[in-house]
């Protein structure tokens, strides 16, 4: 405690200085000076309350700031060791006050390193948490993104599937051409696989039992947008797809369906003039 | 007892609309009871409208496929209708694939796809 005060301006700028080097400029000085100098005052305020625990009731208020800050360094895409440093740099800072302290100098700044160790990890817990949060909410925007379910005919619908299927998005993609099936009353289904990257057993696996629920419910279903490199693998991989209707184009796919549902397509005689 | 499920005639086809949460016992009865009603009324076809039911166990999938089974001996043919997207993922998370079990959207086309294949093998 009284190590911090003694020579305040000199440490704190030094520490600035060092977060800011290990920053390299992506953050403004400016803006790095508010930040730590805030939490500078909390820090001072509560080794004053006399808290020994970085854990404890007289650092709540570091501890927010903290939180804020790799909050922030999170979003901003910094890596952890660049928001752990934030805390760390203060230990540096202090080094040369050392040198001509005395023997309670070197015992109170153990101490403090200690508390600042603490402060470190819960800064890159925070910063975890946050990143944590972003990928959650990115894989939710995802799941939502990518099942639409569209009308291409009078009872007929369609998915066009992208991006890889797992566990998860299939469960999504099946309970949406359910629901929709009910909703539109549709007796033909058809899900485009064209975007999707690669199938594997498990993929085949999670398409059937789509197709297999989709029955179950009376209405029929095709499997559309098979790429050649697609089918050499499903045959390479012994994939059976029994007597499920595979069709190379939705186009394919959706004359078929429509032929099922007793529509006929008639190309007119005098070319369409 | 237990309650029993009605089986009703529609001409020459027969209509078993579960309303109620099936037990066991109930499934069994209902078994019979229709095997007892399609050689009584030499049904054609049976119908089963599921709309109402919201929670399968395997037992209640095994028993739409035994009464399929059944229906076929006595030369009808079943339709399960109405099944709701949540029995039917469950159904096939159990794997019950029903096969050899007919399915319908809804009442209306379940009727429809019987009276297309009942004139069906009139022409053949």
């Amino acid at each position: 405690m009284e190590l911090l005060s003694i020579d305040q301006e000199r440490v704190t700028a030094e520490w600035i200085d060092g977060v800011s080097r290990s920053l390299q400029g992506r953050i403004s000085k400016a803006e790095v000076d508010r930040e730590l100098r805030e939490l500078y005052g909390a820090l001072v305020d509560g080794l004053r309350a006399g808290d020994e625990d970085a854990r404890g009731d007289g650092f709540s208020e570091v501890r927010a700031l903290l939180t804020e800050l790799s909050r922030n360094r999170a979003r901003q895409g910094f890596t952890p060791s660049e928001t752990a440093i934030s805390v760390l740099a203060l230990k540096q800072a202090l080094e040369p006050a050392l040198r001509n302290g005395s023997a309670e100098d070197t015992t109170a700044y153990l101490r403090l390193a200690r508390i600042l160790d603490d402060l470190a990890l819960l800064t890159i817990e925070a910063y975890t948490r946050t990143r944590e949060q972003i990928i959650s909410s990115q894989a939710s925007q995802l799941m939502e993104l990518s099942t639409p379910v569209v009308k291409l005919w009078d009872g007929v619908i369609a998915v066009p599937l992208v991006g890889t299927l797992d566990s998860a998005r299939t469960q999504v993609v099946m309970e949406k051409l359910l629901q929709a099936l009910v909703d539109t009353g549709s007796e033909q289904a058809i899900i485009d696989i064209t975007g999707v990257p690669a199938v594997d057993t498990q993929v085949a696996q999670h398409l059937l039992k789509t197709v297999v629920a989709a029955r179950l419910m009376g209405a029929e279903c095709t499997i559309s947008g098979i790429r050649p490199q697609i089918a050499q693998t499903i045959v390479a991989l012994g994939i059976e797809f029994g007597d499920i209707v595979t069709k190379a184009s939705l186009a394919d796919a959706l004359q078929h369906a429509l032929r099922r549902s007793g529509v006929d397509l008639v190309t007119r005689q005098d070319g369409g003039r | 007892m237990t309650e029993r499920v009605p089986v009703l005639r529609i001409g020459d086809i027969l209509l078993v609309s579960i309303q109620v949460d099936l037990e066991d016992q109930t499934v069994l009865d209902l078994q019979e009871d229709l095997a007892d009603q399609i050689v009584a009324r030499s049904a054609r076809g049976v119908v089963i409208d599921i709309t109402a039911v919201e929670i399968v166990d395997s037992f209640v999938g095994r028993m739409l496929a035994t009464i399929a089974s059944i229906s076929r001996l006595l030369d009808a043919e079943t339709v399960v209708v109405g099944m709701r997207p949540a029995v039917a993922i469950t159904l096939v998370e159990l794997g019950l694939s029903l096969g050899g079990v007919r399915t319908a959207l809804d009442l209306e086309k379940g009727l429809a796809l019987l009276r297309r294949s009942a004139t069906g093998a009139e022409l053949t």
